[in-house]
C-alpha cells in the first residue's frame, strides 16, 4: 500500500513541478503580484473585480470584446458582486439590436442584466480593419488561453519597454518583452492615473493591472469560488470516508491470514 | 463458469433464476474466487471501470448542452461552463476524467506487463484489453475535437491527415473522413456521434473482458496458477469488493484535487481559443496520454512509414502474448526481464516527454534511439530473453510465501528444469 500511496503523491507532485515549469518557460520570467484567488481557499477580492471592471469599461473595452460574459454576472455572488440595481444602470448605458419587432423591423433598445456584453466591434473583420491588421482577442476566456494565465496577462499589462537598440519597430507595432517575439500591436494600454477609482486606491499602473487581470481571471472562471468550496468539502469527505473504509478493510481482511 | 450449482432460497428467485439465471450470476460474482495475494496494482481494473461509468454519465449530461456545429460548439461550452447548473463541474470532471481514465489503463497495462498477465491462458483477455485501448484512444481524440478550439482543430487536421499517406487512396480517404475538402463542420458533427457510440462498444468490451478473465480466474503478483477456490484464494465479495473501494478512494482524492484545484493543468491553453482555420498555433501537441506515439510517429523521416511505425507500435502489443517465450509470468522470478521492463517504463516516458517537443534537434535525436528501443524490446529481447533469462525459483502455492514457510522446508520447483 505503501508504493501504492507513494505513487499517487508523485503524480500529484509531479504535476504541480510541471505546471511551475511550463510557466516558466517563457523568455522572461513572469511577474507574479499574489493573487488571492490561487490555492485552496482562492477568493477573487471584491474591491479588485470592481476596480478591475472600472479599467476593463473604461480602458479594455474600446477595442476588446467579453462576449460570453452577460451584465447580470456583475452581481451574481463570486464576482465583482455589484448590486442588481447597480447592473441595471450599467446595463442601461449599452444599445443592443433587438427584433424583429411585429412590422418586421429591427430596433435597438438599452441592454438589460441578461443580456451578453456589448461588443466594441460589429465582427471580427470590423476588429481587425480598426486595428491594423491585429484582432484585440475576445477577453471571455483570455486567462485561460495564454501559458502562464494571470501572470502573463499581468506582465504583458506591464512589459513594455523601449526597444534595444538596434531593432527598428513599424508605425503602430510596439515593443513588449513578454509578448511572444516581443512584437505587440496594441500600445501600451496603462499609464498611471488613467482610471479614477472611486474608493480611493491610488491608480498606478500595478494596480490597474492587478486588478484588470483579476478582473479577467474572473470572467474566464466565474464559479472559481463555488469549485474551491465544493473542492475542499469534496476531498474532506472523501479522506474521511477513505479512512472509515480503510478500518473496514483491515477488520474485514483480519479474517483471512493475508496483510492487506 | 461456477462449480457448484447456486439455488435461490426464495420460491420466487427460483422462479425467476429458471427463466434468467441473473441470481446466479451474482452469486458467481460475489463468490468469484480470486488469489489472495493481489497488491494495490490489481485494484485498477476497478478504478477503470468506475472510470467508464463516470465518463459516459458526465457526457451524457454534456450532450444535453452541447452544439455539434462548428460556428457554436465553442460557445456551447462556455454556456456550459458559464450558465447550465453545475456545468462547470460535469465539464471538468468529463475532461478531467479522461485523463484519470488514461492514467488508469497505463498502470493496468503496465502491471500486465510486469506480472504477465498477457501470458497463456490469458490472451484473449489482453487482446481485449488491447482493443478497449485503442478505442479509448479514438474516443479521446474525437472528444478533444468536440470544444473547437484551436488545438482541437489543429489535432483533427494533423491525425486526420495521417491518413492521406496511404499510397493510392489516401486523398480520398482523408477527404472522406473529413466529409469535405478540410477539417469542417462535416468532421466536427461525424466526430460528434462517433464519440457517442464508442463508449458503449468499449462498455461491450468490458464485459467480454471481464468474462474471459472469470474463465482462468485472476493473474496474481507471483504469477503461478492456482487451485480455486482454496487456501490461496478469497471470494470477490467482500474482501476484493472493499480493498477496491479503499483503491477507488485514495484515486478519486487526486481526481478530485485535479478538477477542483488545476482543472486546466492537463489541457492547453490554446485550446480556449476558438478554431481558426486561418491561424495555426506555433506547436501542435496531443494530449499528454498519446504523446509516446505522437512520437514514435515524428521520430520516422517519412510520413507514411512513420505511421506504419505508430501503428505497428500498437499492433505489437496486442500480438505481444506470441513475442514473449518464457513460460514464467512474474517479472518477480524474472531478473534480467525485471530490469528490461523498467528500461521499458523509462523509454516509454522518453517518448512521451519528446512528443511534446519540437521535433528537432537532440530532441529529434533522442526519439528515434527511444522509438527504435520500444520494437528492439518487443520484437528482440523479449523473444530473445524467455530462452535464456535464468530465473530464479518459483513457489508452488500462495499460501507458501504468504505463511512464510522456510526455504529449505518447503517444496519448490525450478521452472528451468521442467521445460
Amino acid at each position: 500500500m505503501k508504493n501504492f500511496l507513494k505513487f499517487f503523491l508523485t503524480i500529484l507532485v509531479f504535476c504541480l513541478k510541471a505546471s511551475s515549469i511550463s510557466a516558466a518557460e517563457q523568455t522572461e520570467k513572469l511577474l507574479n503580484p499574489g493573487w488571492g484567488f490561487k490555492g485552496f481557499f482562492g477568493k477573487f477580492d471584491r474591491g479588485s473585480l470592481q476596480r478591475g471592471y472600472q479599467v476593463y469599461t473604461e480602458v479594455c473595452a474600446a477595442c476588446h470584446s467579453i462576449k460570453y460574459l452577460s451584465y447580470r454576472n456583475l452581481s451574481e455572488t463570486g464576482g465583482p458582486e455589484f448590486t442588481e440595481d447597480q447592473v441595471k444602470a450599467i446595463a442601461s448605458q449599452f444599445e443592443v439590436t433587438d427584433g424583429p419587432n411585429d412590422d418586421g423591423d429591427m430596433f435597438t433598445r438599452p441592454a438589460r442584466p441578461a443580456d451578453n456584453f456589448v461588443s466594441p466591434y460589429a465582427n471580427e473583420k470590423a476588429a481587425i480593419a480598426a486595428n491594423g491588421g491585429a484582432y484585440p482577442p475576445d477577453m471571455s476566456v483570455l486567462v485561460k488561453a495564454r501559458k502562464g494565465g494571470a501572470d502573463y496577462i499581468y506582465s504583458l499589462l506591464l512589459g513594455y519597454e523601449d526597444p534595444p537598440s538596434g531593432l527598428s519597430l513599424d508605425d503602430g507595432v510596439y515593443y513588449n518583452k513578454y509578448m511572444a517575439g516581443n512584437k505587440i500591436k496594441m500600445s501600451n494600454p496603462l499609464s498611471d492615473g488613467l482610471v479614477e477609482y472611486g474608493d480611493g486606491t491610488s491608480a498606478t499602473s500595478e494596480q490597474m493591472a492587478k486588478d484588470v487581470t483579476t478582473f479577467l481571471a474572473w470572467a474566464a472562471e466565474p464559479h472559481l469560488e463555488a469549485r474551491h468550496k465544493i473542492g475542499f468539502r469534496a476531498i474532506i469527505y472523501l479522506i474521511i470516508l477513505t479512512i472509515l473504509v480503510y478500518f473496514s478493510m483491515k477488520k474485514i481482511w483480519s479474517r483471512v491470514e493475508s496483510k492487506v | 463458469m461456477s462449480d457448484h450449482e447456486y439455488i435461490p432460497k426464495s420460491k420466487l428467485g427460483k422462479w425467476f433464476n429458471d427463466r434468467l439465471p441473473i441470481l446466479t450470476l451474482a452469486n458467481h460474482l460475489t463468490e468469484y474466487p480470486t488469489p489472495k495475494n493481489l497488491n494495490y496494482w490489481w485494484t485498477f481494473g476497478a478504478i477503470l471501470t468506475f472510470c467508464l461509468v463516470t465518463q459516459i454519465i458526465t457526457g451524457l449530461i454534456l450532450a444535453m448542452h452541447y452544439v455539434a456545429h462548428a460556428d457554436l460548439a465553442f460557445s456551447s461550452v462556455e454556456h456550459i461552463m458559464r450558465n447550465v447548473n453545475y456545468g462547470w463541474l460535469i465539464r471538468y470532471v468529463h475532461a478531467n476524467g479522461a485523463s484519470m481514465f488514461f492514467l488508469a489503463v497505463y498502470i493496468h497495462i503496465f502491471r500486465a506487463l510486469y506480472y504477465g498477465s498477457y501470458k497463456s491462458p490469458r490472451e484473449i483477455i489482453w487482446i481485449l484489453g488491447m482493443m478497449i485501448y485503442i478505442l479509448m484512444m479514438m474516443a479521446a481524440f474525437m472528444g478533444y475535437v468536440l470544444p473547437w478550439g484551436q488545438m482541437s482543430f489543429w489535432g483533427a487536421t494533423v491525425i486526420t491527415n495521417l491518413f492521406s499517406a496511404i499510397p493510392f487512396f489516401g486523398e480520398s480517404i482523408t477527404m472522406w473522413l473529413w466529409g469535405g475538402y478540410a477539417v469542417d463542420n462535416p468532421t466536427l458533427t461525424r466526430f460528434f456521434s462517433l464519440h457517442y457510440l464508442i463508449p458503449f462498444l468499449i462498455l461491450g468490451l468490458v464485459v467480454l473482458h471481464i468474462w474471459a478473465l472469470h474463465v482462468p480466474g485472476n493473474n496474481n503478483p507471483i504469477g503461478i496458477d492456482i487451485k480455486k477456490p482454496s487456501n490461496d484464494t478469497v471470494s470477490f465479495h467482500p474482501y476484493i469488493v472493499i480493498k477496491d473501494l479503499f483503491a477507488l478512494l485514495i484515486f478519486l482524492i487526486v481526481f478530485a484535487f485535479f478538477v477542483f484545484y488545476s482543472p486546466n493543468i492537463l489541457g492547453h491553453a490554446d485550446n480556449y481559443i476558438e478554431a481558426n482555420p486561418m491561424v495555426t498555433p506555433a506547436h501542435i501537441v496531443p494530449e499528454w496520454y498519446l504523446l509516446p506515439f505522437y512520437a514514435i510517429l515524428r521520430s520516422v523521416p517519412d510520413k507514411l512509414l512513420g505511421v506504419i511505425a505508430m501503428f505497428a507500435a500498437l499492433f505489437i502489443l496486442v500480438i505481444l502474448p506470441w513475442l514473449d517465450t518464457s513460460k514464467i509470468r512474474s517479472a518477480i522470478f524474472r531478473p534480467l526481464y525485471k530490469q528490461f521492463y523498467w528500461f521499458l517504463v523509462a523509454d516509454v516516458l522518453i517518448l512521451g516527454y519528446m512528443g511534446a517537443m519540437p521535433a528537432e534537434g537532440i530532441y529529434l535525436l533522442v526519439a528515434r534511439v527511444a522509438t527504435a528501443y520500444y520494437f528492439l524490446h518487443f520484437l528482440i529481447i523479449l523473444p530473445v530473453l524467455g530462452n535464456k533469462e535464468k530465473t530464479s525459483e518459483v513457489p508452488l502455492s500462495i499460501t507458501e510465501p504468504v505463511l512464510g514457510g522456510s526455504a529449505s522446508a518447503s517444496i519448490t520447483k525450478n521452472h528451468l528444469d521442467k521445460i
